[in-house]
């Protein structure tokens, strides 16, 4: 049996992970944007609520690239294993979230939530597999 | 960073790790249930929809999208995907006990290590205040300001 990847399945894990982040990012970037939601659903009602996020630009191109992130994943599983794929993209966007966290929006991304990016990327990893 | 969490937001984090695992978990044995669609018959899909554990997943997936939002209007991005985490290994413990899957040892060591992940990031800040960072910033770049001017009076 043959175990080794084939870089096109690796840029399709990168595919995946670069989409997965800059999703993540753009919701987060829109709802810090958009401010605390339970204070906008106290003052305008739910309806309001949604309608502000629904009209931020920043919400929309994250869920696009939420979706070809996911028509990526699935594009991947046609290609190769589910053992692989899976795991290693989700524990990939762990780290890669943080480094974002920390490089775009500016968070304070300490010792501690390195580590737990760490620690929770691995561990998704181990899980999946 | 400050920490701004309360019992209604710790419970939010939980709907978003529960959500979107349980979501998973329905949608898999629904789409089990109906068997593999082809490529060719994308359409046959729309058949999943009259299947009950399918669109409990799907309401389950839209109630995680909400809380994922909502706890992101308040959190920052480094803290709820690790805090949230936790929702795989609920997974795992019921694929375990309830439905008496075999759970391998690398399986527990990743359960361990995301319980540890989240423990860690839990206990710290959960939002980062840009507007006092800002000031922060801008108090420590006037002095040194006034002390580049003073040195290029002198």
């Amino acid at each position: 049996m043959n175990h080794t990847v084939s870089p096109s399945v690796w840029l399709m894990i990168g595919a995946i992970v670069v989409m997965a982040t800059a999703g993540d990012v753009l919701l987060a970037s829109a709802m810090r944007q958009i401010g605390d939601f339970d204070d906008i659903r106290a003052h305008a009602g739910l309806g309001g609520a949604v309608a502000a996020v629904l009209k931020n630009v920043r919400f929309l191109f994250g869920v696009l690239c939420m979706a070809v992130s996911f028509f990526s994943l699935l594009f991947a599983l046609s290609w190769a294993d589910v053992s692989l794929v899976a795991p290693a993209s989700a524990a990939l966007t762990f780290i890669t979230n943080a480094f974002a966290a920390k490089w775009i929006l500016k968070e304070n991304v300490d010792r501690r939530r390195w580590f737990a990016a760490v620690c929770v990327g691995a561990g998704v990893f181990f899980l999946a597999r | 960073m400050q920490s701004t969490m309360t019992f209604r937001r710790y419970m939010v984090l939980v709907a978003v790790m529960l959500g979107a695992s349980l979501g998973d978990t329905c949608l898999g044995i629904g789409m089990k249930h109906m068997g593999p669609v082809s490529i060719h018959h994308l359409s046959s899909l729309l058949l999943a929809l009259r299947i009950p554990s399918v669109l409990i997943g799907i309401l389950l997936l839209i109630g995680f999208f909400a809380s994922y939002l909502t706890a992101l209007s308040w959190a920052d991005l480094s803290f709820v995907l690790p805090a949230t985490s936790f929702g795989n290994v609920v997974v795992a413990l019921l694929a375990k006990f309830w439905l008496h899957e075999h759970v391998s040892p690398a399986r527990w060591a990743g359960i361990l290590l995301i319980t540890v992940g989240v423990g860690f990031v839990t206990q710290g800040p959960s939002y980062t205040d840009h507007s006092q960072i800002d000031s922060t910033d801008e108090e420590a770049t006037v002095p040194a300001m006034a002390s580049n001017v003073k040195e290029q009076s002198v």
